[in-house]
């Protein structure tokens, strides 16, 4: 059981409160395939991830990225059992799709580098920690169901 | 992962817009590592104040970010360029090597922050291999 602090929790539901979906899930998976190319593994059937620019206009790779970002507003409205919450996003993840977890805490990388581009100053020393709590928490439990 | 000539071309352009706030990037750096990473703070327990804006803290994002900016300069013999620090970190700090890797994730992230329009992926991707060298280079002499 997570124990989370009341500037930690503020802190989360503001920060997502206030992202564009949209946007930011193209912007940090784009980032992800980019930055670390071997990613793209899971995503044989996007077609064209030949290069940045490509990878940045595949509508696929936006379509995913709303996909990833809705995904986690679930672990946002249930902070309090986000284990709970991606039991069947982590059998998923470990059965079906195959994912090295490793690459969750790229993807997490990858967010948390965009949000401070998104926030500049606002994302100060004491909310990326709580950031990146929460984030280390969603990779965690979406590691649980992998044996 | 070494470095292409595209890297290291991003790399310099890039530092010429980190140069001006180059003392600030370097402050918000370490102590983004130390609020973020509390084990961090083990290395550093002899200073006393390890808040963010102490005088140490400031003085030492200052320290970091000279000598990132002199291996931008050295890229094409970083490991030659780091043996004498790499000696240092190695007998007489004797830093985790992870904790590189850890440094250079707030600096991305400070950077992030500081230049959100000029940090794009292509670049992020230059940087964070660069970085991952110096980490190599300071991390050679260790066994």
């Amino acid at each position: 059981m997570v124990a989370w602090t009341d500037f930690e929790r503020e802190t989360i539901k503001s920060i997502f409160g206030k992202l564009d979906y949209d946007d930011v899930g193209l912007a940090a998976l784009c980032r992800c395939l980019v930055v670390y190319p071997w990613t793209q593994r899971y995503f044989g059937n996007f077609g064209n991830l030949y290069n940045a620019d490509a990878i940045r206009a595949n509508p696929m790779v936006a379509a995913h990225g709303k996909v990833v970002l809705n995904g986690l507003d679930k672990a946002v409205k249930n902070m309090d059992d986000i284990k709970g919450t991606y039991s069947e996003l982590s059998v998923l993840h470990s059965e079906k799709l195959r994912v090295d977890p490793d690459n969750f805490r790229l993807l997490a990388d990858c967010l948390t580098i965009v949000v401070a581009a998104r926030m500049g100053a606002d994302f100060t020393a004491e909310v990326q920690a709580a950031f990146q709590k929460f984030l280390a928490v969603v990779v965690s439990s979406l590691c649980r169901q992998y044996h | 992962m070494s470095l292409s000539a595209k890297d290291k071309a991003n790399v310099k352009a890039i530092w010429g817009k980190i140069l001006p706030k180059s003392d600030a990037i370097g402050e918000q750096a370490f102590s983004r590592m130390l609020v973020v990473y509390p084990q961090t703070k083990t290395y550093f327990a002899h200073w006393g104040d390890l808040s963010p804006g102490s005088p140490q803290v400031k003085k030492h994002g200052t320290t970091i970010m000279n000598k990132i900016d002199e291996c931008v300069n050295n890229m094409d013999n970083l490991f030659g360029f780091l043996s004498g620090l790499s000696d240092l970190h190695a007998t007489k700090l004797r830093v985790d090597p992870a904790n590189f890797k850890i440094l250079a994730h707030n600096l991305l992230v400070a950077v992030a922050a500081f230049l959100p329009n000029d940090f794009t992926p292509e670049v992020h991707l230059s940087v964070d291999k660069f970085l991952g060298q110096v980490a190599l280079g300071l991390a050679e002499k260790y066994r």
